[in-house]
């Protein structure tokens, strides 16, 4: 199908974006790279009055490291982060996850805003935010706001963003280099929605995790940095200790049934994803015994 | 704000001055007003592949773009591609291995095929398969395909297959 009729506006300037948001509301869409919103309105799920093109504004596009802070522009699109040294150095777990990120065609338009924004609970960025910490910077009618990510996701396709606000960057910490990272998915074809995703961040020291964040996606109506890590940090794992995370993690999903999986399915892939990434993490092979998909 | 909107661009290296509304996607731009219909339309919601064309030297789905976002751009289609012969070895060997059937499906992948050819000089058949994943075709089983690309890639680099 084709979208139904629309007013357009390139934008020219954050101002100008603000200003025809705070007049038009929920009745006006901001087009990024378009990867989520048209097939939307192709499909005729929304029908924006207005919508906004910010696509011209270059001073929302591009990577800067800084300190101990990576900035990166909302418009950056995740062929810009695949292709990014600056990434591949200080975030290597954010290059993994966009090589999984769609399909090429898909990964030259779309962007880390637009998918931050977007808020697919299946998505991949969404759940790096959590796992790496990152703070999303969004400029609105009162100025501008700096959220932390495990504020910003509220719901499915539900963030703190207002229908008046703008995402214009996400700041992550540099990754220190004594940190691994392992990021893994299931999906049906290669750059499709993840059936159940888990992106991993960890500190190993002498064969223990001193520090271990979870982000796991697809797993309910928004991302989840799983609580149930701190069950494995500064103890010896043996399969006694990584079953139990496993049970305190089910206990922490709430997966949805649809037509790609079965909720008890993404359940069992969920704990089947969890006993690789420890094993994968602490190069342990023995615990990943039994452990099929 | 409303009505149609003035753009002007490249198609194929020719330049192009046209009124839009903002409704209108690339590809049916491409396809109802420059008659270009080698681009071909199957979705709508970018999941099928066959809508691939190039916008400044990269491939994008042309139904998940506005025909006003392209002012300023170079857009370049499978009908500029075949005419400059880019890609012609890749097209003889789609042919000689017969990795078309239908036909629909082959002018997004031989698009997809030649942007992986450009970013990557011998890709392993794995490569080749993932930087497919976007574009799909009911006939071939996609074997074909990707053997004619392993083929046009040898060729290029000079080795014999």
């Amino acid at each position: 199908m084709k979208a139904s009729a629309f007013a357009y506006a390139r934008a020219t300037s954050v101002a100008n974006v603000l200003e025809l948001l705070s007049a038009y509301g929920e009745r006006a869409k901001v087009l990024s790279g378009g990867q989520s919103l048209l097939p939307a309105m192709n499909l005729r799920l929304i029908a924006p009055e207005l919508v906004v093109d910010i696509g011209e504004l270059g001073e929302l596009r591009g990577i800067a490291v800084k300190g101990s802070v990576i900035t990166i522009g909302a418009l950056t699109r995740h062929a810009d982060l695949l292709k990014s040294s600056e990434i591949a150095a200080h975030a290597p777990l954010l290059k993994d996850a966009v090589a999984h990120v769609a399909h090429p065609a898909i990964r030259n338009r779309g962007t880390i805003g637009g998918s931050l924004a977007q808020a697919d609970p299946a998505s991949e960025l969404p759940a790096c935010m959590l796992t790496l910490g990152a703070t999303i910077v969004v400029c609105g009618p009162g100025g501008e706001r700096r959220i932390a990510a495990r504020e910003f996701f509220s719901g499915i396709y539900e963030t703190a963003l207002t229908p008046q606000d703008l995402l214009v960057a996400v700041e992550l910490p540099v990754t220190p280099r004594t940190s691994t990272h392992f990021f893994h998915e299931f999906a049906r074809r290669h750059g499709d929605y993840a059936i159940v995703g888990l992106a991993a961040q960890a500190v190993v020291t002498d064969g223990r995790f001193a520090d271990l964040r979870l982000g796991f996606f697809a797993v309910g109506d928004r991302p989840l940095l799983a609580m149930s890590a701190s069950r494995l940090v500064g103890v010896s794992i043996t399969p006694a200790v990584l079953s139990e995370a496993c049970t305190a993690l089910d206990a922490e999903l709430d997966p949805p049934e649809d037509q790609q999986a079965t909720s008890a399915m993404r359940r069992h892939l969920a704990k089947v994803l969890l006993t690789r990434c420890v094993s994968s993490l602490l190069a342990r092979p023995d615990l990943c015994a039994g452990a099929s998909a | 704000m409303t009505g149609a909107v003035a753009i002007s661009l490249s198609v194929n290296g020719e330049r192009v001055d046209a009124s839009v509304l903002p409704r209108l996607n690339l590809v049916d731009f491409l396809r109802e007003h420059l008659k270009l219909t080698g681009t071909h339309i199957g979705c709508e919601h970018g999941v099928c592949g066959a809508c691939t064309v190039r916008v400044n030297g990269d491939i994008v789905r042309s139904c998940l773009l506005l025909a006003v976002q392209t002012h300023n751009a170079s857009v370049e289609t499978i009908e500029g591609l075949s005419d400059n012969g880019e890609i012609a070895d890749l097209q003889s060997a789609f042919r000689e291995r017969n990795a078309l059937q239908c036909g629909f499906c082959t002018p997004g992948m031989l698009m997809a095929a030649q942007d992986l050819l450009k970013q990557s000089r011998s890709p392993d058949r794995e490569q080749i398969r993932e930087h497919l994943s976007g574009n799909y075709c009911r006939c071939t089983g996609y074997q074909a395909i990707v053997d004619a690309i392993e083929t046009t890639a040898r060729a290029r680099t000079g080795r014999l297959p």
